[in-house]
């Protein structure tokens, strides 16, 4: 296999796997802000631990989370030095933002909100957790940032020809608020919400149908729902701006998320189906016109399909795409249907009647999982065969001096490493449900001292 | 550079952003180096008791030293992207064993204490404490090389094979780096310990002074002799002297700071030790970023691999700002948890 091939499968494993656990800290950092608020608010010792509950959780996917993101930002560099040289003015801004923003915030107070529960006043602790659900959302802003520029470039020009060419900012906040940041940070962060309540409610669900918990499983469950159905509600919204955005500045990423190819014509919108990009045909469930009338409100306007464009300017893997960003939405509208239905019966008071309905939340958990990742499939592989869109070609991003020998080290060692990762962490998380909100370990407060002075005389 | 230099209080935006680099990753040698130090003493407590001490000490500050690399890691990429993209590709098989080993590291301080079983702690335990040394000593790897220069070709690519860098002055520095977080790491557990773990620490912080000192005087002793150019500079602006002059009080009064049991003034000097050793590098350096040993026009300065006026003139308003609140709320999480090590519920 060539260089390219191996480093974009190495770069897509390693940011795959890496998006596991951001998401999830900033759902659950959101949540346990919640939850801590309504202690502060009610003094109740049950939500007390309750967050301390989820810190436990929120502090292993912070740490894989952490881990592997490091290896993102050097990857950029060692992988895609060109890129990295072409960018660098552009996305080292970004980049530099995020670092002494977000993510200095972020592990600042993590010490805190891990470590501190005895060491500092509850409000004190309440601003720590604030601080690093703070920084993990103002991280996703530069990082989303950054990603938006390679889909939507705006606030730069070129400077220099053939390999030394590369971008420079001319306007800052032209380069944040490019053409597509904001609905896609939206649509990120809210995916992230999203990931963060169905893992609450799946495991608190799982409490209150096996009898565990149960009082304090409604209570959490509840709040996680209020958190999922208006996350879900509005995941619809921000979603169809990014789709029009898409249209807008990415129609041939557009065209092939719909699988689209007459060049100019009235399109349609399926609800499921299978390209076949040979015969250039989709077969399926179709709303005739439907995508010219979501994106146009009328049924005449036409869309431009994949024939509009150059052959090598379109992305090649069209039903890949188009099977990634499908699965998305449909499980958006699942997430809809199921967060108003169950609001619908917590209203008539009966939310926990269903032992079916609780069943489905402990399954539901993998879901936004799903959803993010194809979601971000869909994405990157629809900007292709651009890393930066119009600009720079990913075949041309590569670094030229490293080999396809040291690219497959890395990928073997990457692909052992990771594996092991998330064995232990499903495994651990596992534990840490099993041990439940109670677990010995935490209830013993009066006793800490006593543990503490024996700690010391056994030396 | 064809676009003319900006200057901020006299000082161009290159020479700030080589500054403002330089004290990332001065920050950086300090706050890491003292977990690393202490990670790297790990399997010298033999009881369970003693390393849950040890690893407790840093538990809560270690992933805020750590951003100090990431913040560090985003300044060199956004200040000087030729560089991050040149280095970081041309030194491919070091920099990924690197980022393998600060996994394994922040997954050991995670996973060590989610189980009971000896055998799985006694696993995490090696894990953790073979990462702290791998990733002292190939930080020490790298820094060799820059100061040694490499072999820069046209277009800023690095011309070599990848064991070309484990060269014998880049051990030296490797090894030398280790034994100055060796010694930073031991002076921050005596802060942090009491009782007869603190009795062992004292003890091994002599020995690792000593290895410190005597690793120290061989790298400079090779530096003087194999690669004079790096004392240039000091030929040409004696009064620069001064940085090596401190340097060397603030190592020689750590052994009489740790006789006389003032532990916190001794790790105050184990961080000026750091910092100073590192601004001597940054002399010896400027304005060149990376010699190359193929021929100077290659060199990699800060004004050839840094990114536009405009880019450097903005993130410099974004590091003013930043600065201040990384700074306040490092110093609020170090005050939270000072003294003695108390282990509870929530400890690792």
């Amino acid at each position: 296999m060539d260089v390219e091939i191996l480093a974009r499968i190495q770069f897509a494993f390693t940011v795959a796997f890496h998006y596991i656990y951001p998401p999830l800290s900033i759902g659950l950092g959101l949540l346990m802000v919640i939850m801590e608020g309504m202690y502060l608010r009610t003094g109740q010792k049950m939500y007390e631990h309750m967050a301390r509950f989820w810190t436990k959780i929120f502090a292993l996917t912070f740490g894989i989370g952490v881990a592997t993101g490091i290896v993102m930002e050097f990857e950029f560099g060692t992988n895609w030095a060109t890129y990295s040289r072409y960018v660098g003015d552009v996305f080292g801004s970004a980049l530099a933002a995020e670092g002494i923003f977000a993510f200095a915030l972020e592990s600042g107070f993590l010490g805190i909100l891990l470590f501190g529960w005895n060491k500092v006043s509850s409000k004190v602790h309440f601003i720590a957790t604030i601080g690093v659900w703070l920084g993990s959302m103002f991280s996703a802003v530069w990082i989303v940032v950054a990603n938006s520029w390679q889909q939507t470039p705006t606030g730069f020009h070129i400077v220099g020809e053939g390999v030394n060419a590369r971008a420079e900012i001319t306007d800052f906040w032209a380069m944040v608020f490019n053409p597509s940041s904001v609905d896609r940070l939206t649509h990120v962060w809210i995916g992230a919400f999203l990931a963060g309540a169905f893992l609450v409610l799946s495991v608190h669900a799982y409490y209150i149908l096996k009898g565990k918990h149960i009082e304090l499983s409604k209570k959490a469950f509840k709040i996680a729902l209020v958190v999922a159905t208006l996350a879900s509600v509005s995941q619809l919204i921000t979603g169809h701006h990014s789709a029009d955005g898409v249209a807008k500045n990415q129609p041939a990423k557009l065209a092939a998320l719909e699988g689209h190819f007459d060049s100019l014509s009235v399109a349609d919108a399926y609800l499921f189906g299978w390209v076949d990009k040979e015969n250039q045909e989709v077969s399926g469930v179709k709303i005739p016109k439907g995508l010219t009338y979501l994106l146009h409100q009328d049924f005449e306007t036409p869309v431009k399909g994949l024939n509009y464009f150059p052959e090598d300017e379109r992305p090649t893997a069209i039903n890949a795409i188009f099977q990634f960003y499908h699965i998305m939405v449909a499980i958006g509208i699942f997430f809809i249907a199921l967060t108003l239905f169950s609001s619908f019966l917590w209203w008539r008071g009966k939310l926990f009647k269903h032992r079916w309905l609780l069943w489905v939340f402990v399954f539901s958990v993998i879901l936004p999982q799903i959803a993010n990742q194809v979601g971000w499939y869909a994405a990157e592989m629809g900007r292709q065969p651009w890393v930066v869109y119009g600009l720079l070609r990913t075949s041309d991003a590569l670094s030229e001096v490293v080999t396809a020998n040291q690219v497959l080290f890395s990928l073997i060692m990457f692909t052992v490493i990771y594996t092991i990762l998330l064995a232990l962490f499903l495994y651990l998380l596992t534990k840490k449900i099993k041990a439940g909100p109670y677990a010995e370990k935490d209830i013993q407060h009066s006793s800490m001292q006593e543990s503490m002075v024996e700690v010391f005389e056994k030396k | 550079m064809e676009t003319s230099l900006h200057y901020f209080l006299g000082i161009d935006y290159p020479t700030w952003w080589f500054l403002i680099v330089g004290g990332l990753f001065s920050g950086y040698a300090i706050l890491d180096g003292f977990d690393l130090g202490a990670g790297a003493w790990h399997l010298f407590f033999k009881k369970e008791n003693s390393r849950r001490i040890a690893l407790n000490a840093i538990g809560p500050v270690w992933d805020g030293n750590e951003v100090w690399l990431v913040i560090g890691g985003g300044a060199l990429f956004a200040g000087f992207p030729i560089v991050y993209a040149s280095i970081f590709s041309g030194m491919y098989i070091p920099f990924m064993l690197f980022l393998a080993f600060l996994i394994f590291r922040a997954v050991s301080i995670e996973f060590r204490s989610k189980e009971p079983m000896k055998w799985w702690r006694q696993m995490w335990d090696i894990s953790y404490n073979v990462s702290s040394i791998m990733l002292a000593v190939l930080l020490g790897v790298v820094l060799g090389n820059v100061l040694q220069g490499m072999p820069i070709g046209p277009n800023f690519h690095l011309q070599s094979n990848w064991l070309q860098f484990l060269n014998p002055y880049a051990i030296m520095t490797g090894i030398t780096t280790l034994a100055l977080f060796m010694m930073h790491g031991a002076i921050y557990l005596t802060m942090k310990t009491e009782g007869r773990l603190f009795a062992k620490i004292h003890l091994l912080l002599r020995r690792a002074i000593i290895f410190f000192i005597v690793s120290f005087s061989l790298v400079s002793l090779y530096t003087l002799i194999y690669i004079p150019h790096l004392t240039d500079r000091f030929k040409e602006l004696p009064v620069l002297f001064i940085v090596p002059i401190i340097a060397f009080l603030a190592i020689a009064n750590i052994p009489r700071l740790v006789n006389k049991h003032q532990y916190r003034q001794a790790f105050i000097f184990s961080s000026l030790t750091v910092a100073m050793l590192l601004i001597l590098v940054a002399i010896e350096l400027y304005p060149v970023l990376v010699l190359s040993t193929i021929d100077p026009q290659y060199n990699i300065t800060i004004y050839n691999a840094a990114a536009s006026q405009k880019s450097l003139g903005i993130m410099l308003l974004i590091a003013c700002i930043g600065a201040p609140l990384v700074l306040s709320y490092t110093a609020f999480v170090f005050w939270t948890f000072r003294g003695k090590v108390k282990l509870d519920e929530t400890s690792y």
